[in-house]
């Protein structure tokens, strides 16, 4: 499809004053303690954020009230040097099991530290539920809102 | 702007903001997007790149000429909105990694 838009992959590096082994376990087992608050999957308090330590294992959110809120699933399991994630919440933030985009985390010593490359990818897939997500963030007066919003964050 | 994402360093600049407002009303070739606008044709295109590798343009080829549109599915919109979440998602985890340290430091 020739209209078809393919969005550039989301990509962020980050510094950690630790060992490769430390940011891996951070990133993983620790995913619960740093994940924003502000990004549950249900209304229930979020108890733990779990990615299972294996290929195939599942990445989850589990709350206070015991249900369980799925987010993916892990395609690659290289401790410490690399995670691959499968992340399948779709633009309005729910799991989607037809969805599949590619969370990948790579872990690199550098100097005294570790450097943490993220690599969301296939974010085309996103697609048709992307539309909704537009019409959200739109609804105060069309592209421009967001513009407007955009040029506030640039300009802090 | 090290931390900026690579949406909002691509809207920081006025003038593309300004290629951005132009396509909201439908697809326009560069010539028509650079009509009216204090920058030559070249520099135009050049914005338009740096959108596109954003997410928040797309082009198709009508004959010779390339024609710009705003990506109508909204995903220029959800991959802003993930590359903010992931900024803020890996800032609290490099915080976590510190605290984590320091704690067994003690």
């Amino acid at each position: 499809m020739s209209t078809q838009i393919r969005p550039a992959p989301v990509r962020k590096n980050i510094f950690v004053d630790a060992s490769q082994d430390h940011a891996f376990e951070i990133f993983t087992s620790g995913m619960g303690v740093w994940w924003p608050k502000s990004h549950k999957l249900s209304e229930a308090e979020l108890d733990a954020q779990i990615i299972e330590p294996k290929e195939g294992g599942r990445w989850y959110q589990r709350n206070l009230d015991g249900s369980e809120c799925e987010i993916g699933s892990v395609a690659a399991w290289e401790p410490p040097a690399r995670v691959l994630l499968i992340w399948q919440l779709n633009a309005q933030w729910t799991f989607d099991p037809d969805l599949k985009t590619e969370v990948e985390v790579r872990f690199a010593p550098e100097g005294s530290g570790t450097r943490v490359e993220l690599e969301h990818r296939n974010l085309e897939r996103l697609g048709d539920s992307a539309e909704g997500f537009r019409e959200a963030i739109d609804s105060s007066g069309g592209w421009g809102a967001l513009l407007k919003l955009f040029a506030e964050e640039a300009a802090r | 702007m090290a931390n900026a994402s690579r949406v909002f360093a691509a809207l920081h600049d006025p003038t593309r903001r300004a290629v951005l407002e132009r396509l909201r009303d439908g697809p326009r070739p560069v010539n028509e997007i650079a009509r009216g606008l204090p920058v030559t044709r070249p520099a135009v295109s050049q914005h338009l790149k740096i959108l596109k590798e954003a997410g928040l343009v797309s082009d198709r080829s009508e004959g010779t000429r390339r024609i710009y549109y705003v990506d109508p599915k909204g995903l220029g919109a959800m991959r802003a909105w993930l590359d903010q979440f992931w900024d803020s998602a890996l800032s609290a985890f490099a915080a976590e990694v510190e605290r984590a340290s320091k704690e067994e430091k003690k």
